[in-house]
């Protein structure tokens, strides 16, 4: 903010104009930040507070919303046994990247970020999937998974080493885990690169010094690496646990929710309602349970995690 | 103070990834205002096209194989070679891809001026939304000129309480498509004629080491075509009616024993490897390729096999067909059939000129080029000139002996119903749903859907 007086100097604002420097200040704030929040007014405030309008209507799209329900839309979202199915699979998601995608990616980072031979190409390759868009990484994984093993390459490795070829997408048992390891795919490379940069935010010196004290690489990695890298880890859960309670795009395309539901998520139970069967006031009220989850979760997330952070403090 | 507020920030674009699917256009509201309630066009005819006007007509279809999309870009081409004034954007979709873009621009309240449509339960909820234009005045200008040049059944389909919104260019019916010298290899010497026939075919076709049935049940409604064809052999044209006019419910027996009698096919394992989650397209390759020896499809079924097979020849001569087979005891003709058709409904901004458009795609010589490229069974008199191909011969005749039509579940009932009614089927063949939990779905959304 000391940079200000200097930008209202140039755009020959005199201080001695008559008002207060303070209020000064303060419009000067106003007018930069308006266009922004006429935008965030316009496409992110007033869609949710429609949102909520239609929620309480059973309403097809089409048309005035005229069929007041109340809270009907969503005492029976809870009833059916298909959102819960669904908010199951999203809290299995999130237990899945917590517990395999972050430190799978944790681990590349701490490889790739040291001075291994060839360590720019495998960082390049890892990063290669998120740059892709969801939609071609789906399809690729369609034709990856493809039940014929003449077809799908996982099917034809499990023939060639002696074993049976699974529908990975067609059994209900299996199409989660299928899924799960598309998206680990897709992501891991971006959390790798979080982690990467926290990685190089920690000076050299308190490792070396660790090293000098005798630490093996593990106590140096578990004491000094891990909990310098915490503020970064805490962004990293926050974005992955976001992610997964939203996740869309490559389960629509890859299974539609299906089969019967097994691979569900609370985004693919809301884009069924609103645009397959034509129920967009349903559709809205799972919008507003997905919204409410999320802000509850950002709530306590944030609360528990306001840890201080050892690195600014080294910096500072 | 400032984490604070970039916390809140960062929540608030959070929700609005959350709910910026489900945010409704604003000009949904206004769209009323232009409902036509009573037809706005003179009864003498539609508004004839001026002359000279540039015109653009935005036209979404649905045609994907090669040869059937090189037919509508000649006959776009023709039309506008003839009015130069006339641009006519077309729009070329994937099935699936078709009906999700087609519901988002409905809801913006942006119809297409010409886009393909199946008539029945979803046509009509456009048109009670006001999305779609009347054109009832354009076909019985002239003394109904062009209105009597359709087969009234098939035109009826694209019609809500006496108006029409649409016309057809294709009426068909599902059947059996199956390979002749796979059935041989299983000493097949007859296509089955009754279920227990169909049972055992598929038992001998099973010993014979071949995939029996191709299926792809990954999309739901292929295989809502078993369930939906079994209902209509077994409750008959009067069981659909009285259940979807709410005098008679879709949990009785007859509807129970319909989806019974697909656990009963499911026991043999006919289906191909991983049938719960594959799509049409698999289905359609397997076939195609060889690999399965029958599906239960549309019309479009030959089409479909020729353009996803490696060879793009398909099966050619080794395609049969057969109807679907009577169930002993059954309340419904043998011959009556089920299927539907395509058509093209008009959406409500379209321009004199795309109506104008629609007549030239709907001549009947327009009908025999595609009939002779054996991508629809024409719906206009004199069309059927341009069928050679022996297989939509035969189609055409079984189709004629049918004393009823129905139209498919998921098209003739409501969208939310007719989605039930495929997800319910899934589930009762994946065994999450036993036929009697699946039929209590279709009924509770019927009862809340239907009024």
């Amino acid at each position: 903010m000391q940079s200000l007086p200097a930008i209202s100097n140039l755009l020959k604002l005199k201080p001695s104009a008559g008002l207060p420097r303070r209020f000064q200040d303060n419009l000067m704030i106003f007018l930069f930040l308006l266009p922004a929040v006429v935008l965030f007014l316009l496409f992110v405030v007033y869609p949710i507070l429609q949102s909520v309008y239609y929620s309480l209507f059973n309403w097809k799209g089409f048309g005035p919303a005229v069929d007041f329900v109340g809270l009907d839309n969503f005492k029976n979202i809870l009833k059916d046994r298909v959102f819960l199915i669904a908010l199951r699979n999203g809290l299995l998601i999130i237990a899945l990247s917590l517990l395999v995608q972050l430190p799978l990616s944790l681990l590349l980072a701490v490889l790739v970020g040291r001075d291994l031979p060839g360590r720019v190409f495998f960082r390049t390759v890892f990063f290669l999937p998120y740059v892709l868009s969801e939609v071609i990484a789906a399809l690729m994984w369609l034709f990856i998974l493809n039940p014929d093993p003449d077809r799908g390459f996982v099917n034809a490795v499990i023939v060639a080493l002696g074993g049976q070829p699974q529908a990975w997408l067609g059994n209900p048992n299996l199409v989660l885990i299928a899924i799960f390891a598309a998206l680990t795919w897709k992501y891991f490379g971006y959390h790798m690169l979080l982690f990467m940069t926290g990685l190089q935010n920690i000076p050299s010196e308190i490792e070396e010094a660790g090293r000098v004290d005798g630490a093996n690489a593990l106590q140096n990695f578990f004491y000094i690496t891990l909990p310098l890298l915490s503020s970064t880890i805490r962004t990293s859960v926050y974005i992955s646990v976001l992610g997964s309670l939203q996740q869309f795009i490559m389960v629509w395309i890859m299974s539609k929710g299906g089969p019967v539901n097994a691979s569900e998520t609370m985004a693919t139970y809301m884009y069924r309602f609103g645009f397959v069967r034509f129920q967009l006031g349903y559709g809205s009220a799972v919008a507003i349970y997905m919204f409410l989850l999320c802000l509850i979760f950002s709530l306590i997330y944030l609360h528990f995690t306001r840890k201080p952070d050892y690195l600014s403090g080294l910096e500072g | 103070m400032s984490r604070k507020i970039s916390t809140v920030l960062s929540l608030l674009l959070i929700a609005a990834f959350a709910l910026a699917a489900c945010g409704s256009p604003t000009a949904a509201p206004s769209a009323p205002a232009e409902q036509p309630t009573a037809p706005r066009a003179p009864a003498s005819g539609g508004e004839s096209p001026s002359q000279g006007k540039k015109v653009t007509v935005t036209w979404w279809h649905i045609s994907t194989a090669e040869d059937h999309k090189a037919v509508w870009q000649k006959l776009a081409d023709e039309y506008m070679a003839a009015h130069p004034n006339v641009t006519i954007e077309i729009s070329v979709l994937e099935n699936e891809a078709f009906k999700t873009k087609l519901t988002t621009v409905m809801q913006s309240g942006n119809p297409p001026d010409i886009f393909q449509s199946w008539g029945g339960g979803v046509m009509n909820e456009y048109a009670r939304a006001g999305l779609l234009k009347d054109i009832t005045a354009d076909l019985d200008a002239d003394g109904g000129a062009w209105r009597n040049t359709f087969s009234p059944g098939a035109l009826g389909v694209y019609a809500l309480d006496g108006k029409n919104y649409g016309v057809p260019w294709d009426m068909g019916m599902v059947g059996f498509w199956y390979n002749k010298e796979l059935f041989a290899q299983a000493g097949i010497t007859t296509p089955p004629t009754t279920w227990p026939e169909l049972l055992d075919a598929v038992k001998a076709l099973k010993a014979a080491g071949i995939t029996p049935i191709a299926l792809g049940e990954g999309d739901k409604w292929p295989g809502h075509f078993w369930f939906g064809y079994l209902a209509t052999r077994i409750c008959g044209a009067e069981g659909f009616r009285k259940a979807a006019s709410r005098t008679g419910s879709f949990t009785d027996p007859c509807f129970v024993e319909a989806a019974n009698k697909l656990l009963e096919l499911k026991a043999l394992e006919p289906f191909q490897e991983g049938y719960l989650g594959a799509t049409y397209g698999d289905q359609a390759t397997l076939m195609g390729n060889g690999k399965a020896a029958m599906e239960l499809m549309g019309q479009w079924a030959p089409a479909v096999q020729r353009d996803n097979s490696e060879n793009k020849q398909g099966l050619g001569d080794k395609l049969g067909f057969f109807p679907f087979p009577a169930v002993p005891g059954g309340k419904g003709d043998p011959n009556d059939a089920f299927g539907g058709g395509n058509g093209f409904a008009v959406g409500k901004n379209a321009p004199p000129e795309a109506i104008d458009f629609l007549k030239y795609l709907t001549r009947a010589e327009s009908q025999v080029q595609l009939a002779q490229i054996n991508v629809a069974i024409p719906v206009v008199k004199g069309g059927e000139a341009g069928l050679s191909d022996p297989l939509m011969i035969t189609l055409q005749q079984t189709l004629s002996k049918a004393q009823y039509f129905q139209l498919y579940y998921d098209q003739a009932l409501p969208p939310a119903v007719g989605s039930v009614v495929n997800d319910s089927i899934q589930a009762v063949f994946a065994g999450t749903m036993t036929p009697e939990e699946a039929m209590q779905a279709i009924e509770a959304s019927a009862a809340q859907e239907i009024k």
